[in-house]
């Protein structure tokens, strides 16, 4: 029993390990590559299941590459599993930010390194800034959605609120509203 | 000692509220690690280790607890304890739900919780964007030709790590 799970959880830990070296921009960028190598080469999980995982992983707080990890990992080899699958797609990028955070200490005070993040700074800012619209297009907002979202960035951005204790309201809010509407259509 | 315990609560809480991944979950780290009472950066380095996560392979909200963790301590052990942390409450709800994962499947109450998280996603992403808008990112005019070009260039769907390293040549040009 033993013999034959520890070349499975060896071979998951280094699938994941590949897919958490080789995701570069993270989220949705390493979709194809976790496809290609759970279902497609190692057939751990179906192509029906990878999508319903992906909804899931989605819809769980955290990132969607420790979500999926945890997910297949538990359907492989039980908890044990899903604990080696995380630590594979962790532990690349711990040790490469590891590197870098000793490195850039040292070279901050340069001024090439200063004047190439100062170069930097305003790009990521348009990164995050221009997806917006498609993303609320993609997600099908509407009117009511996208007044709350203004409402979400403006407390967030201007008055300081937690983004923490905002999504914990929106949740009850919305899970009251939605029972409320059930209510009233099951009554009418 | 006390130090560890605040980098355990903060990503800790990180982990547990960081819905919809990524750039949604920044106003959270940024809240955490900017904010008061911690400051345990500026927003400048904040904005670097966006820069920084999208050149590295790995999830920014990962990549962030390495870093701050590290730079905070100057400890490895600092960077184990963020990380940790961080991953912490997403490895045990997403373990509840690979369990229950049909009963989830098919749990109308979650639609309803989602219909309401969703444009607060979008929101928290457009207070990402606000809150990085300001005098440490944005230095002088060339800043604001940088970001209406990589504005334009991410809308035309250019590779954003090339856009990257041609932001900061570019900044190695003209500064």
């Amino acid at each position: 029993m033993k013999a034959s799970k520890m070349p499975k959880l060896l071979q998951m830990f280094l699938t994941f390990f590949k897919i958490g070296m080789f995701t570069l921009g993270g989220g949705y960028a390493m979709v194809p590559l976790i496809q290609r190598e759970i279902v497609e080469k190692r057939g751990w999980v179906k192509e029906t299941e990878f999508f319903e995982l992906l909804a899931l992983a989605q819809s769980s707080p955290g990132p969607v590459a420790v979500n999926s990890s945890v997910f297949v990992g538990y359907k492989v080899a039980g908890v044990t599993g899903s604990i080696v699958a995380t630590l594979g797609t962790t532990l690349p990028s711990f040790f490469i930010i590891l590197l870098i955070a000793a490195w850039l200490i040292g070279f901050r005070s340069n001024p090439h390194v200063e004047a190439f993040f100062r170069g930097i700074r305003p790009a990521v800012v348009a990164m995050i800034a221009a997806p917006l619209f498609s993303l609320s297009r993609a997600m099908g907002i509407g009117w009511k959605g996208l007044t709350l979202a203004a409402a979400v960035a403006m407390l967030v951005a201007f008055a300081g609120f937690s983004p923490a204790v905002l999504i914990g309201i929106v949740a009850i809010c919305s899970l009251v509203f939605g029972i409320w509407q059930k209510r009233r259509q099951q009554g009418a | 000692m006390q130090i560890y315990l605040d980098l355990f609560i903060a990503f800790f809480k990180i982990g547990l509220f960081g819905f919809g991944g990524g750039y949604a979950m920044l106003p959270l780290i940024q809240h955490e690690v900017v904010g008061a009472p911690h400051k345990w950066l500026s927003v400048a380095d904040f904005t670097d280790i966006v820069a920084i996560s999208q050149m590295t392979p790995g999830p920014i909200a990962i990549n962030s607890a390495t870093y701050v963790g590290y730079t905070v301590t100057g400890s490895f052990w600092g960077a184990v304890v963020a990380t940790f942390a961080v991953c912490l409450p997403p490895l045990v709800i997403m373990l509840l739900i690979s369990k229950f994962y049909l009963k989830f499947r098919e749990n109308h109450y979650m639609d309803m919780i989602f219909a309401g998280l969703k444009p607060a996603i979008v929101g928290l992403i457009a207070a990402a964007a606000l809150t990085l808008m300001n005098s440490h990112n944005f230095v002088d005019y060339k800043s604001i030709v940088i970001f209406v070009a990589v504005f334009i260039a991410t809308l035309l769907k250019v590779d954003p790590i090339k856009l990257i390293i041609f932001a900061g040549i570019s900044g190695i040009v003209i500064y």
